[in-house]
């Protein structure tokens, strides 16, 4: 049989953000894919050495809309290392109450998208509605569903009340409730099972070779959870398992999210009983003292690495973020190889990849209505220029 | 251990139940308490220190002498004379703005005021630029 290049993306219904995957096939059967990125590069990483070490906080927010916290938090641990600042006790357990209820949030709204590509719209209906729950809880706590801005550099711009927290129990208790009914119901229900089971397998070393992350890994059976590994935060002090689970196929990821869910209402719970008491933050100087720090974070899709560099001004000089799909998209590739063509959006879905990368940019200019694309060469000459402007000559690097 | 239709019996127990979504914008939605809202502006309380305008992270705000200053205070007999205090406007670009309500936590005198409105949406421009007075 004659084998045939389709492309999957940019622009392609199953895939919510714009990302290329060209998949050679055999009939119905995948021989070969490659991942394409670069389709929503937003220049962020520069867009932050521009702006303030206050102001970046909002910048880096925006870097994913459902690990806002993740990226903050990351940033956040990174300028405080770089400024030795002691962040109050309270304000490290509000920031871990915050990050566990979005790793609620992103689990439940994977479970009702891999509800939906797996043809269940049901369970994509009841999980979305749950969902509502811990919104509520996030709005409650921060004023804002999705870009909750909790941090501050030195601690956190919100305390929890005592309403507040009777408030997010309650919630909490009724979504325990649910998840242990979708858990019941992912393991017992056979359409989900037939759907999801021996499709996109990744074996233990090919995660490990591919450097796999978060519930991608761990349902590969590697228990890697940098909340264990390396604790940050006050995961130290909790009581929580890892979940892993060794079916090394979407099967197994939906297992472990869900029973990740379960582990994170634990967490939830224990912080909000054991509040120590203090202030929320402590004032930290805007100019920050030169140096470079590295930190790493579980957010819900994996490890998230931040690096940031500074130079002793009030601007970061170099700030670099390697967020989880990025880690993920290696082992995709080799998911897809040998499946199904229909397979292919369940399997993209189950990493609950959220894309931005970059290689190339189109200026359109209004005015003239003129349209260009910039290659690489010419981009680096642009800037150089640019830096030229600036007093700084970086020609004559290779 | 395998139970087909195992939603059924959910399904047919929510065929009973209320709708889950709101009739929003047919019933109006209310925000929680303290949701971050649109910024308003008081005139008499802000000193024109610019200090909003340096923390903003999406230059959304803009704090322009306004045009009519106030008189200065009539010079009382004996005692130096007092200068006026300055009056300022605020332009929101509600376009730009985030919403994170850094401005208002900076303000050394609260000079903004924060609300929860959040029904700001509209597709003439110049809606989108509020000039406070
Ligand atoms: S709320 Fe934030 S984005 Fe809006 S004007 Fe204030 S600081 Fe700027
Ligand atoms: S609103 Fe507040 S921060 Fe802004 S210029 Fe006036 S006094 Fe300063």
């Amino acid at each position: 049989m004659s084998k045939i290049t389709i492309p999957f993306g940019p622009q392609h219904v199953a895939l919510k953000e714009p990302e290329n995957f060209m998949l050679v096939l055999e009939g119905e059967q995948i021989q070969g894919a490659t991942v394409n990125l670069g389709y929503n590069h937003r220049g962020m990483e520069k867009a932050a050495e521009e702006r303030t070490y206050l102001q970046d906080l909002y910048l880096i927010e925006r870097v994913c809309g459902i690990c806002s916290h993740s990226h903050t938090t990351c940033y956040i641990t990174n300028v405080e290392e770089l400024a030795k600042a002691e962040t109050p006790k309270r304000a490290l357990a509000i920031r871990t109450l915050v990050a566990e209820l979005e790793r609620v949030h992103s689990h439940l709204l994977w479970l009702g998208v891999a509800g939906y590509e797996m043809g269940f719209e049901t369970l994509f209906m009841y999980t979305w509605r749950d969902r509502e729950q811990v919104l509520d809880c996030l709005e409650l706590l921060s004023g804002n569903r999705v870009h909750y801005s909790i941090n501050t550099i030195g601690g956190v711009r919100r305390d929890i009340s005592a309403e507040q927290k009777t408030e997010v129990m309650k919630r909490i208790d009724y979504l325990v409730e649910r998840t242990n009914y979708y858990i019941k119901l992912a393991t017992e229900e056979p359409t989900i099972y037939a759907r999801t089971s021996k499709v996109g397998m990744l074996p233990p070393e090919e995660a490990l070779r591919r450097n796999a992350v978060g519930p991608t890994a761990r349902a590969s059976g590697i228990a890697r959870d940098v909340r264990k590994d390396d604790p940050y935060l006050i995961y130290n002090e909790l009581d929580f398992k890892v979940i892993t689970h060794n079916t090394n196929d979407v099967f197994g990821r939906l297992v472990v999210r869900a029973l990740e869910l379960v582990e994170s209402y634990k967490i939830i719970k224990q912080v909000l009983n054991n509040l120590p008491e203090g202030p929320i933050a402590v004032k930290v100087p805007m100019r920050i003292a030169p140096g470079e720090a590295v930190n790493h974070y579980e957010a819900p899709r994996g490890e998230d690495i931040h690096y940031l560099k500074s130079n002793g001004t009030d601007k970061p000089e170099r700030l670099k973020v390697r967020a989880p799909t990025l880690a993920n998209l290696q082992s995709v590739q080799y998911m897809l190889e040998g499946g199904w063509m229909a397979d292919v959006p369940l399997v993209i879905a189950a990493i609950d990849p959220c894309m931005s990368c970059t290689d190339r940019a189109v200026v359109w200019d209004p005015k003239k209505g003129k349209k260009q694309t910039y290659g690489w060469e010419e981009l680096r000459k642009m800037a150089i220029e640019r830096y030229k402007r600036r007093g700084v000559d970086f020609s004559r690097l290779g | 251990m395998k139970k087909p239709a195992r939603i059924f019996s959910e399904v047919i127990k929510h065929l009973f139940k209320k709708p889950a979504t709101s009739g929003y914008p047919f019933t109006p939605a209310t925000p929680m308490k303290d949701f971050r809202g649109r910024i308003d502006f008081d005139s008499a309380k802000c000193i024109g220190c610019q200090i909003c305008v340096r923390v903003c992270p999406a230059k959304a705000i803009e704090i322009p002498l306004s045009e009519v200053q106030p008189p200065a205070p009539a010079q009382v007999e004996g005692q130096p004379p007092v200068a006026a205090k300055k009056k300022f406007d605020c332009i929101m670009k509600l376009g730009n703005c985030v919403y994170c309500w850094q401005c208002a936590e900076s303000c050394p005198k609260q000079a903004l005021i924060t609300t929860q409105d959040f029904e700001l949406a509209s597709v003439d421009r110049k809606q989108l630029r509020r000039h406070y007075k």
